[in-house]
């Protein structure tokens, strides 16, 4: 049972396996089906609960029981839907621009699973561990806006395309604080690569460790990257009372649930990028020197820790969405403009002053 | 100086009413005993519809089967799609003179868009509405009811002259 702590022995004896018993072409080949094909099937489970978990939260939060009937707790719910979804008709829309109609739902949903594949999920279970994770992110996760653009131009429905410029203006100005938010923590662990910087949290969690200014660029971050996936209450990409469905007005079928499922896996990303950068990732709560309670900790395993920590943050985001009243699209951006991203700048030069002088925890 | 302790309590201001906020939320989403929605298929037996549901018209009747109508013909009148019917007839009262009595109530569920007004226009008040709301049938002659039962008479004013409210008996005036 000790693979559960610690991942990596578990994958290098898969790894010799594969070695001894192919040439190495086909090992390498082996594993990067094996590695997808992982990837593939956990993006699809844990999309589909997403959905779940987010109809229940909402139904709670609203005083209704939420989907109860398809298996016990309705918990096969999501799968019912996605089946209906496969088997509805893709509605051809004429005077469309066919090819980015068809090409635009692909380009959102490839550039979430190659958000997913650089994320940490546990001691040696990181499929890419790039030197500069967090650059690698942002970068792909900002990708997602150009199929969304392109799907509210190819349309031809006002609908979508104004709901697409929303989107696009949006992801546009909070990028910057996704970003600058991030470099916080990339100035306090001195490093870009995940792996590192969950290791510098062995001793504490970085909102922990860079008190004042690391809770201000935690708050800014899950604020910033609310608006970034197109999530409530910054949903205006495809506000239901005003643009119908938004840039996904005119898509139906397996491409909608395609758009559908990206928005969720988006917000997964998001709440393990916050898990990972601000509270530690798959490192288990630690303090300082209490050698009994550190212990304890690490009985938890790795993979319980980061879901757990993914888990609250994605129920954060989901309170905010079914709190909060939409938001115009000036206050939209006089919010980012005026408030969070002076913050921000001023956060990351206090912060730059601190790691200076070594004024935080160590 | 003004503007930047302005723009800090703008700050502070705005986090404390969306914490007020989600406090109203948050505090729905860890009570679940709060729900309202009924689970009607599976607590059928033990469902109870409110007060103020308009399930269908009915006619009070006592537990002596005695209702309150006096085939007037207001309900009738008032009704603006023609849902209800009275056929009355004359029977001679105990000091022999005819007198006008309610044969048959007819009330036409198919076409009642429940809209009240037979029920607050009826002068003797012996209209009300019934809580029953499982009124699907194959048959749609069936949504023909009389709301008379079978054997009732009126219950005259002067010996009582307030029937004692809560011996309705809703949903007794199938057909």
């Amino acid at each position: 049972m000790s693979f559960i702590y610690d991942f990596s022995s578990a994958t290098q004896a898969i790894d010799q396996w594969l070695k001894a018993n192919l040439s190495p072409t086909g090992a390498f080949v082996a594993e990067l089906a094996l590695v997808g094909l992982t990837i593939l099937l956990a993006y699809a489970v844990i999309g589909l609960y997403l959905v779940y978990a987010e109809r229940k939260v909402c139904a709670f939060m609203q005083n209704r029981v939420g989907p109860n009937r398809v298996g016990k707790w309705g918990l096969l719910q999501t799968m019912a839907d996605l089946i209906k979804l496969l088997m509805k008709e893709l509605i051809p829309i004429r005077k469309s621009d066919k090819l980015l109609f068809n090409v635009a739902p692909y380009l959102v949903i490839i550039a979430s699973f190659l958000g997913i594949a650089a994320i940490p999920f546990a001691k040696g279970l990181h499929a890419i561990d790039f030197n500069i994770g967090v650059f690698y992110i942002m970068a792909v996760s900002s990708i997602g806006v150009i199929g969304i653009l392109l799907a509210g131009w190819s349309s031809n429905s006002k609908y979508s395309l104004i709901g697409a410029m929303r989107s696009g203006a949006q992801v546009v100005s909070y990028e910057l604080s996704v970003g600058l938010a991030l470099l916080s923590v990339v100035i306090f662990s001195g490093s870009m690569q995940l792996s590192t910087i969950v290791e510098s949290q062995a001793n504490g969690w970085w909102i922990l460790k860079g008190h004042l200014p690391a809770m201000i660029s935690f708050v800014i971050f899950l604020i910033a990257s609310t608006a970034e996936i197109n999530r409530g209450p910054f949903d205006l990409a495809e506000a239901e009372s005003e643009l119908t469905a938004g840039f996904h007005t005119e898509y139906s079928g397996i491409r909608f649930a395609f758009f559908f499922l990206a928005e969720y896996m988006n917000m997964f990303i998001v709440a393990a990028m916050a898990a990972t950068v601000f509270l530690g990732g798959w490192m288990p709560f630690h303090l300082g020197n209490l050698e009994a309670f550190n212990r304890v900790m690490d009985f938890i395993p790795p993979v319980v820790w980061f879901f757990g920590k993914t888990i609250f943050i994605i129920y954060l985001i989901m309170w905010f969405k079914w709190t909060f009243p939409r938001l115009r699209i000036d206050q939209l951006l006089t919010l980012e403009w005026k408030y969070l991203l002076p913050l921000n700048l001023l956060n990351t030069v206090v912060i730059a002053f601190l790691v200076l002088m070594g004024w935080y925890f160590k | 100086m003004n503007g930047i302790v302005q723009y800090f309590t703008d700050i502070f201001k705005a986090v404390r009413s969306l914490w007020k906020g989600m406090r109203v939320t948050g505090s729905y989403f860890v009570r679940p005993g709060e729900i309202v929605t009924q689970q009607y298929p599976e607590n059928r037996k033990e469902l109870q519809m409110f007060d103020r549901f308009k399930g269908e018209v009915i006619m009070i009747h006592d537990e002596e089967n005695f209702h309150r109508c006096n085939a007037c013909g207001i309900c009738q009148m008032n009704c603006p799609n023609g849902s209800i019917e009275i056929i009355s007839e004359m029977v001679p009262n105990e000091e022999g003179k005819p007198e006008r009595t309610i044969d048959k109530h007819i009330y036409h569920l198919s076409m009642c868009t429940f809209c009240g007004l037979c029920v607050k226009s009826c002068p003797s008040n012996a209209l009300a509405f019934g809580q029953g709301f499982e009124h699907a049938v194959f048959d749609r002659h069936k949504l023909t009811k009389v709301l008379n039962q079978p054997g009732s008479r009126i219950k005259k004013k002067p010996k009582a002259p307030k029937p004692a409210a809560g011996t309705e008996k809703p949903n007794s005036a199938n057909s």
